[in-house]
């Protein structure tokens, strides 16, 4: 019977008794921050955001248990950053610490990834995809099937302390925390063998390192998601400054067409619509706002266009018989074709966008090259320092070196060191090869230290002379350089 | 006073009472949480006098519950160590030349524990490296008194040179200056004739004369050691005098100082000190330096040509 009330109370009149805690008129210096209610909504953008929530939660629990097969005694997931080993594992990729070049491509994808969403689509990331948004969604939907939609959590929090209020809440915390303690569970997975870091964390005999980070992920999300929400975008995230200058006149973003809307006023059924705005002030769009804004204010920088004011918005239109879409993805330059009495028009693809992609193409087919044709052998030359050279019985002289082969291919390799650039030099260790080269076997994903003599004649000259050690796989002829220097001085 | 504060309107916080031409400023109180947390440090202070070491008393200190001890921690971690690495040390302390030569392992431990205790005792006279320093000989040569094969380095590490050991390597060559033994113009000749026969004739260009004259003093006094043909005996522990590597300094005056003078430094003994491997570490890692001769032929090449296997060219 209460129900029924409710539903016809709505359908009689749309209005909602909502202000939006954190617009111009509402804010104030010194005033505490108000709890926001956010109604749920129904709708394409809800619908698009239940599913981006549901994949990215699930590429972020889920990855650390894929398998990639990497032969005997390397690990055997997928995606693995081995701080021990000094690895980055992907798929098939395996990079050195190195080559940390490779993520700073990854950096300027992303960056310029975000800067072309931007320019089509507005802040489609801080809607969509953003952690703090995902998280914060997920969240308010384990509040709401506790407590309730909007109306019935503005009464609980009203009313005075009860066995079913603390319930209530305690059960609330306990599922954010639990949400908490996963997600800071899957983050360490990330950095070791997930099955085994699974099984030692429960049988607490993980390393103090795991569990607090564990705890210290567990701590943040609890408190992002669950007490500060809003407040992250609005005073800790820098995005929200840095995308204003991402986006110009044609970038789509939620906009309330003001055009269309105003003067915006109560209307009852049978009314006539002439001579106002399509807006009836109901302020659903306001009640269902988990940013606390009034979309109606125009573009704020608080709005992580999320959308979900569209999908209040359109309900309602379908309601009183108006079409959809006064609040909508819309340009400041479709706003201005309109007053000036012209057709919209959507430039998804202009110079801006055209750049950003054509930047994005250069960066990945750079990196894609890069990983192709990546080198597998290489070689770090380490010169002895003391002594600087030695003196040997016949008159000739000695230099020292640590030749660091580097073998970054699953398997031990064949490799020869050859020796040019210093007439008269010759390579000297326990095992030479005929044509004075050293054979060495490079082991397989790893560094190989060989102990290198050079040997040079007694008239080589005072002073540093050049020469080049050239590392070689005998099998594939695949090879590496290294220049260093060779010493001689007076005798003493 | 109590009546004189004031509240602001704006932010309803007290004011401090004070006015500066015109300004007031707020006294805002400390936040809650900073506040809260600050008292939980207090707290946990008195803990940690409990639990830990805290206050110095006259003669010592509280201890605390817990008898927390960095001292004791870090002996037993030390003791842990000792006791993780003694396996290894007693098996490099057992294995011949050709076990060590076939273990890669066994290397890498004798390396790394070589180096290591050389850093210690070693660099001290012989430089880092072997680099050898006047009167203490580069050990990263190919030049050895007492020889230069594994054995040899062990043997010279366990017993010393001239070191109260009773089966010390010993040799004296006589002060012919200061003991008189021969007359200056006698020390002057085989001085020439030394610079002769060694490497560093042609940089010191020997009078041929004094040489010639030298040769026989030569053959009376020094050619007992040194050999007839001036090629040293390693047996005796003296050196040979063909090349232009000279411990005591290799200019003319420092040659013919060193027949002055006869100087032999001392070695200590380390057999008493160390223990078997760490004794074989010290030698295998002296012996990798660069100029350690083969006790054995040299193992094949893993590579299919055994042929070229030839070892140090020298």
């Amino acid at each position: 019977m209460n129900k029924v009330t409710l539903i016809d109370r709505r359908d009689d009149d749309h209005a909602i008794d909502a202000h939006a805690v954190n617009s111009r008129e509402f804010r104030a210096l010194y005033k505490k921050r108000e709890q926001i209610y956010p109604k749920l909504a129904h709708g394409v953008f809800r619908n698009l955001k239940w599913a981006a929530m549901a994949v990215l939660l699930a590429i972020y629990y889920l990855t650390p248990w894929i398998r990639w097969d990497r032969g005997v005694g390397r690990p055997d997931q997928a995606v693995l950053i081995d701080f021990e080993g000094r690895r980055f594992y992907f798929f098939f990729i395996e990079l050195w610490p190195q080559e940390v070049y490779y993520i700073t491509g990854l950096l300027i994808l992303a960056s310029l990834g975000i800067f072309l969403s931007s320019a089509l689509f507005g802040r489609v990331w801080c809607g969509y995809a953003c952690p703090q948004t995902v998280w914060t969604d997920l969240y308010i939907y384990v509040e709401r099937a506790i407590e309730g939609d909007r109306n019935e959590r503005m009464r609980l929090d009203k009313a005075p302390w009860s066995f079913g209020k603390a319930a209530k809440k305690a059960s609330k915390h306990a599922i954010w925390l639990l949400i908490a303690a996963v997600t800071g569970g899957a983050w360490v997975f990330y950095f070791g063998d997930a099955p085994t870091l699974f099984r030692e964390i429960f049988a607490g005999e993980a390393s103090v390192p795991v569990y607090l980070f564990i705890g210290v992920l567990t701590f943040t999300t609890y408190a992002l998601a669950g007490t500060m929400r809003e407040q992250v975008c609005t005073y800790m995230c820098p995005w929200p400054r840095i995308q204003a200058a991402m986006i110009d006149k044609d970038a789509l973003s939620v906009t309330y067409r003001v055009d269309r809307g105003e003067p915006r006023g109560a209307h009852k059924k049978g009314e006539s619509w002439d001579g106002r705005g399509d807006c009836i002030d109901c302020r659903q769009c306001v009640a269902v706002c988990p940013q606390g804004i009034d979309i109606r204010d125009g573009d704020q920088l608080e709005c992580i266009n999320c959308a979900l004011c569209i999908d209040a918005c359109d309900d309602i239109m379908r309601r009183v018989g108006r079409p959809t879409g006064l609040i909508a993805y819309d340009s400041y330059a479709n706003l201005e074709r309109r007053e000036a009495g012209k057709a919209m028009r959507y430039r998804l693809i202009r110079p801006r966008t055209i750049l950003y992609g054509a930047l994005m193409a250069v960066v990945g087919v750079a990196m894609i090259y890069g990983l192709a044709t990546r080198q597998t052998l290489d070689l770090n030359v380490i010169r002895d320092r003391s002594p600087p050279f030695v003196r040997l019985a016949d008159g000739s002289i000695r230099n020292d070196y640590d030749v660091k082969v580097i073998n970054m291919s699953p398997a031990p390799r064949q490799i020869r060191i050859e020796l040019s650039g210093l007439d008269g030099a010759r390579l000297q260790a326990p095992r030479l090869s005929s044509d004075g080269a050293i054979a060495a076997v490079a082991q397989a994903d790893g560094v190989t230290n060989v102990r290198v003599h050079v040997v040079a004649r007694n008239d080589v000259g005072e002073g540093s002379h050049d020469l080049v050690f050239t590392v070689r796989d005998t099998q594939s002829g695949a090879s590496a350089e290294s220049a260093s220097a060779f010493l001689a001085g007076e005798r003493r | 006073m109590a009546d004189k504060r004031e509240r602001d309107e704006i932010s309803g916080t007290e004011t401090t009472g004070h006015e500066w031409d015109g300004l007031r400023e707020l006294d805002t109180p400390l936040p809650r949480w900073w506040l809260y947390v600050f008292y939980a440090t207090i707290l946990a202070s008195v803990v940690y006098w409990v639990l830990m070491p805290a206050w110095p008393l006259a003669n010592g200190y509280t201890t605390g519950i817990l008898n927390w001890s960095d001292r004791d921690n870090v002996r037993a971690e030390v003791q842990q160590l000792e006791a993780s690495r003694l396996p290894m040390f007693e098996r490099l302390g057992q294995a011949s030349v050709t076990d060590i030569a076939a273990d890669p392992d066994l290397q890498e431990f004798a390396r790394a524990a070589g180096a290591s205790v050389f850093g210690d005792y070693c660099r001290t006279c012989h430089g880092a490296g072997g680099a050898g320093a006047p009167g203490f000989p580069v050990l990263a040569d190919d030049v050895w008194t007492w020889g230069g094969t594994l054995a040899d380095i062990e043997r010279t590490l366990r017993v010393g040179i001239r070191s109260d050991h009773p089966e010390t390597r010993m040799s004296q060559m006589p002060a012919y200056g200061r003991d008189n033994l021969l007359s200056a113009a006698q020390i002057g000749d085989v001085t020439e004739y030394v610079i002769s026969v060694s490497a560093a004739r042609e940089r010191l260009s020997p009078d041929p004369a004094a040489a010639a004259r030298g040769a026989i003093v030569y053959q009376e006094q020094c050619s007992l050691c040194h050999g007839p043909s001036g090629a040293g005996d390693r047996t005796q522990g003296a050196p040979s005098l063909l090349d232009d590597v000279w411990v005591y300094g290799g200019s003319r005056e420092e040659i013919r100082r060193q027949v002055e003078l006869g100087r032999g430094g001392v070695m200590p003994a380390w057999e008493a000190r160390f223990d078997a491997g760490t004794i074989r570490a010290l030698a295998y890692y002296v012996h990798e330096m660069g100029g350690g001769e083969p006790d054995a032929p040299p193992p094949p090449l893993p590579e299919a040509t055994p042929a070229a296997a030839t070892a140090p060219a020298q």
